[in-house]
């Protein structure tokens, strides 16, 4: 088995971490069977601060992500809107990231358009688009947002949109929303926004992975829940549909729970291939080879 | 002239911000110098562009090694570009119908949309996806119990690992209620509130005194490095 091992072609790897994926993937598909959910505190405090809203307040959604991480992101955002068209608040969207309204576009078709078509643009949900510079953006509209926001997403003057009628500021928001891929995200939202008004505006998070460990430091003050990964999102979509699902929930509501089933695998494999990299590596030691 | 006028505009803006913050009174001199800063930031999109132009028409012009991918990228920049910027196949918009470019440059169906569907959106998920394949090479190759700590790191990441699945849950589902401390889920949560939010609160601590420092210098003139050689 050393000898096996020890020349292994990085290529079979490649190949086991394929086919840890794609097999959970297709039998997931096929039986429509997910594995259970046990949400934690972090997730039940972003599901409580949404559910805390009453019909009417306006809610900030920052999307400051892209199709590279849409994978890991994208259902948590879906649940997010479908969660806000839920609790009938008023939902703002807005980006960081150049392609960030494009993220707003799916997630607005994906929910809005397909399962509350009654919600209508500018008195129930406004995209405001994508503004560059970065945590300078969330500077200035932590105190005006006209001085950057003067139209839509679609080019009409905000003065014209229904529901921006009583917003001047972040600080207007009953609720901050960001899900994030990385800089320019919920790092820089905690440190503009939420920190110099802590009494004003507080903000929950999803965010990827790598980033959930550097956002901890934050929890709970600053950042009262957090949406770590696919994980994150799949406790968050349990929580979500079991409040709002009913028998048979619609299968997009419950994405991140599916894509968790390659993730365990995949784990498995990663935790395998390290015990497997370490007997070679003990073996080599004991036969006294260079390593 | 060159240098100093850089300088000058560095530490004005720098003060006024780090006044506005301190002193309530002085807070619309941090909003303008902010939205200064969101316009600077629009300008520089023009800057990445010609930057990005002239590095890859140089690598093409000298036929250095790899001068065809600048070609394709040359050519994808200045494709979407053109048909960003111009609109092109995009309906005007129905308030405006006399003016071409009222419409809406992500419209479903025009060139613009086509391009990040089809091309941007596939391309940046495959690049992303692809590290999945590079860490399970690497958990293969570089991950060795050589050490105390390294036994350490080791045992954290197959907690968290395993705590980041349902596999945490099943695997330690048998533990009765009071151990369930020990359960991986539990083990996990309590490693990245405790262990994890103490290494990096110490982490951004130091990197937020070394900030200060070093902004502190920027300000005052005596740190130029940002300023380049000046030998373009």
């Amino acid at each position: 088995m050393y000898e096996f091992l020890k020349d292994l072609d990085k290529r079979w790897i490649f190949l086991l971490m394929f086919l840890s994926v794609t097999i959970p993937i297709y039998i997931i598909a096929k039986t429509g069977k997910s594995f259970p959910e046990v949400p934690t505190v972090l997730s039940e405090a972003v599901f409580q601060a949404v559910e805390d809203l009453d019909e009417g307040d306006p809610v900030l959604l920052s999307f400051d992500f892209d199709p590279a991480s849409e994978g890991e992101l994208g259902p948590m955002a879906t649940a997010f809107v479908r969660h806000c068209a839920e609790k009938k608040v008023k939902m703002y969207f807005m980006a960081l990231w150049p392609v960030g309204p494009q993220m707003i576009d799916d997630a607005i078709a994906r929910v809005i358009h397909s399962d509350f078509p009654h919600l209508v643009y500018g008195m129930d949900y406004v995209n405001m688009g994508f503004k560059p510079g970065n945590e300078g953006v969330i500077k200035v509209i932590v105190t005006d947002m006209r001085e950057l926001y003067t139209t839509d997403d679609i080019g009409t003057s905000i003065d014209d949109i229904p529901m921006m009628k009583d917003i001047e500021n972040v600080q207007d928001f009953d609720l901050v929303i960001n899900v994030s891929a990385g800089y320019a995200g919920t790092k820089e939202w905690v440190q503009y926004a939420s920190t110099p008004y802590p009494d004003k505006i507080k903000i929950v998070a999803g965010c990827t992975g790598v980033q959930a460990p550097l956002l901890y430091p934050y929890i709970p003050n600053q950042l009262p829940g957090l949406l770590g990964a696919i994980k994150g999102a799949a406790e968050y979509e349990k929580l979500v549909v079991d409040k709002y699902g009913g028998d048979d929930p619609d299968p997009k509501y419950l994405e991140a729970k599916r894509r968790m089933g390659p993730q365990l695998v995949a784990h498995l494999l990663i935790i395998l291939l390290i015990i497997l990299a370490n007997y070679i590596y003990f073996v080599e030691r004991r036969r006294g080879v260079s390593v | 002239m060159k240098r100093n006028v850089p300088l000058l505009i560095t530490a004005l803006g720098g003060f006024i911000l780090i006044i506005a913050y301190f002193i309530p009174a002085t807070q619309g001199w941090g909003e303008v110098a902010a939205i200064w800063f969101d316009i600077l930031a629009s300008i520089a999109f023009i800057l990445g562009g010609g930057n990005l132009l002239k590095i890859h028409l140089k690598k093409i012009s000298d036929k250095r090694v790899g001068w065809a991918y600048s070609a394709i990228t040359l050519a994808a920049f200045l494709i979407t570009l053109f048909v960003g910027l111009g609109k092109v196949g995009v309906n005007p918009n129905p308030l405006y119908p006399d003016y071409g470019l009222s419409g809406h440059y992500r419209e479903i169906g025009s060139p613009f949309w086509w391009l990040y569907e089809y091309a941007f959106k596939p391309l940046t998920a495959t690049m992303f996806a692809m590290l999945a394949f590079y860490i399970s090479s690497a958990a293969f190759r570089a991950f060795r119990a050589k050490n105390i700590e390294a036994i350490l790191l080791l045992g954290t990441a197959f907690i968290i690992l395993l705590g980041r699945t349902f596999a945490g849950v099943y695997l330690t589902a048998w533990l009765p209620d009071w151990m369930s401390g020990l359960k991986i889920e539990n083990l996990t949560v309590f490693i990245m509130s405790v262990f994890n939010t103490a290494g990096n609160r110490a982490i951004m601590i130091g990197i937020a005194l070394g900030i200060a420092s070093t902004s502190l210098k920027v300000l005052l003139g005596v740190d130029r490095s940002y300023l380049g050689s000046g030998e373009d």
